[in-house]
């Protein structure tokens, strides 16, 4: 797309994009380079000197159990998360939707989440479920059911799980509602007089006319799961127990940070840029497709 | 006149112009919708509660569901002692990040923007896919090398540090760009008969224009400088730099020492405030920005 009207001269745009091209030169395609760069060798032991490996660093990963164990607790995590945020979020856009009076006073309760950033989430829910003073895992005590995300794997698995989905139930609802708002009512009242139930109609007119919405939402939601819940996994279990919660991007910053393994972090960060550019890509093809239809 | 009013609605039949939106069922879904909120807001209710008691009255569990007396004294310790640091200084390391974070890539993403749409010159499509290719990557995918960067230009424990890495990249551009397409053309004609020069235009139509847009983007990329949290734990190591949202993890002690339960709940809530503040009372203009945004 280019404006009919434009203005002359090359000196005063040049000037205009400079700051971004800068900051983005600077910040963005001298590190990323550096990630490719260094995932090809691997330094010695003394961080002396590095030697070039070649793809070594990724064949090295590929073959790695707690690599591969990684890659499938991420792919757990980050359907579940997805799961667990869109389906209620969708149950309660539904209800507001249902609602004349009293739905935009509880869309105004339900953003609130929104606002409440991954770690400080992750603090909410530890303190709910801590295993010495948490309320709900006291109650679940008393139940007869001994709590405790330090040890159990599971337990672990699904706390981060909801902690990381609860802010997204906000998320995910504010498009939900709005897509509801724009279902044509003419649709459903003709489906209405044609005899159909509520959920009938439900799964039949309103889901499918949904669909867009729906898999705009697993995409960003997916990729929610897989880069902004560090957070949460940091504050609440570090990764552990074991590697039970260890998803890729904490990895890289454990192996990273933590490890000082820079040649397989590296490798680590080239994969991850992999998998978000796929993410990306599908995404854009969904909007254009989208803009035609 | 007689005609419609004798037809009575049969029994169960929709009202006019809405389904099933009566009775029982209408009853039914207010409770539904109190649960889900009521669940939704119970993690954020049981934090505010834990702000207001003792801490002995939290570690002999079962903690009370009800606020206790102790509000004051608990955020006065919080505010002006903390726990490594007092969160008064952590609320205005995180001020100081979301606000540059937001106020920098508006800045730099109207200009390139302007460039964009508005002139032609020599390599304007290369810059293009260069600001665009950006749009890609969260900066947790480059985090090691980027942190070099920043540690070899000594900006550890500096604002710039915190604020610059994360403000290259395109979504705002991406954005600023679509909406100036929308601008009539006859706007830029007229500014050109009557001699406007470019940045004249740029002050006095593209930018008052683009206001809507602009508040919008505030809010969303406050609450994204706001909520960060890998970047500022690399980056300050220093407690007098660091933000609120890393800040809380630090209060928590290292070994098997109880934590001060109180002091970090109200540190919570405190966290959670301002972008709460910011995305309720700018609710509409937050909605039609993120579903703009995104889509």
């Amino acid at each position: 797309m280019e404006k009919r009207v434009t203005f002359n001269g090359w000196l005063l745009p040049f000037c205009l994009i400079f700051p971004q091209i800068l900051i983005s030169a600077v910040f963005f395609f001298y590190p990323a380079g550096q990630a490719v760069w260094q995932s090809l060798f691997i330094p010695d032991p003394f961080g002396l000197s590095t030697q070039f490996v070649g793809l070594e660093n990724f064949e090295y990963l590929l073959s790695d159990k707690f690599y591969r164990a990684s890659f499938a607790t991420t792919a757990l995590f980050s359907t579940l998360v997805t799961v667990v945020s869109m389906v209620p979020a969708l149950f309660l856009a539904v209800l507001a939707d249902r609602l004349i009076k009293g739905a935009s006073t509880y869309r105004t309760l339900l953003i609130w989440p929104y606002a409440v950033a991954p770690a400080i989430a992750g603090v909410l829910w530890l303190f709910m479920f801590n295993t010495r003073v948490g309320v709900v895992s006291w109650y679940l005590g008393q139940l007869g059911y001994d709590w405790n995300h330090v040890l159990n794997e599971t337990e672990a698995m699904g706390l981060v799980v909801v902690s990381s989905a609860w802010g997204r139930i906000s998320y995910n609802f504010l498009f939900f509602f709005a897509a509801l708002q724009a279902v044509p009512r003419s649709v459903i009242e003709a489906a209405a007089i044609d005899g159909a139930r509520f959920w009938r109609r439900f799964f039949t007119i309103v889901l499918p006319l949904l669909s867009p919405t729906t898999f705009f939402l697993l995409v960003v939601n997916i990729v929610y799961a897989f880069f902004e819940t560090f957070g949460v996994i940091h504050t609440i279990t570090a990764g552990g127990p074991q590697q039970a919660t260890t998803i890729l991007v904490y990895k890289v910053f454990k192996d990273g940070f933590v490890g000082q393994d820079l040649g397989s972090s590296a490798a680590q960060s080239v994969i991850l840029l992999v998998v978000v550019g796929t993410l990306t890509v599908l995404q854009f093809k969904f909007v254009e497709k989208k803009v035609h239809y | 006149m007689s005609g419609v009013s004798n037809v009575k609605p049969l029994k169960g039949d929709p009202a006019p112009g809405m389904v099933e939106k009566k009775g029982s069922s209408l009853w039914l879904t207010h409770v539904l919708m109190l649960i889900g909120i009521f669940f939704v807001f119970f993690p954020i209710w049981l934090a505010f509660v834990a702000s207001t008691v003792t801490q002995e009255a939290i570690v002999t569990p079962p903690m009370p569901l009800m606020p206790g007396d102790h509000f004051f004294e608990n955020y006065k310790r919080a505010l002006f002692s903390g726990v490594n640091i007092p969160v008064t200084t952590m609320l205005i390391n995180s001020l100081i990040m979301a606000l540059g974070i937001a106020f920098g890539k508006i800045v730099i993403s109207l200009l390139s923007a302007f460039a964009i749409v508005y002139f032609r010159f020599p390599g304007k499509s290369l810059f293009f896919w260069i600001i665009f290719i950006t749009l890609m990557l969260p900066v947790e995918v480059r985090i090691v090398p980027t942190y070099e960067v920043v540690a070899g230009f000594g900006m550890l424990n500096s604002y710039s540090g915190l604020i610059f890495p994360l403000i290259a990249s395109a979504t705002a551009t991406f954005l600023f760009r679509q909406f100036f397409m929308t601008i009539p053309d006859e706007l830029a004609e007229a500014a050109r008969v009557d001699g406007a020069r470019p940045m004249r235009f740029f002050i006095d139509i593209v930018v008052p224009m683009s206001r809507t847009n602009i508040a919008a983007l505030f809010v969303i990329l406050f609450i994204y400088g706001w909520n960060q949290y890998l970047w500022p734990l690399l980056i300050t190591t220093e407690p007098d730099m660091n933000t609120i949202v890393m800040g809380i993890k630090q209060m928590f002690p290292s070994g098997d020492d109880t934590a001060d339960w109180p002091v970090i709940m109200a540190t919570s809530i405190l966290a959670m405030i301002p972008p709460v503040i910011v995305v309720v009372s700018m609710q509409k203009l937050f909605i039609s920005g993120l579903v703009d945004s995104e889509k």
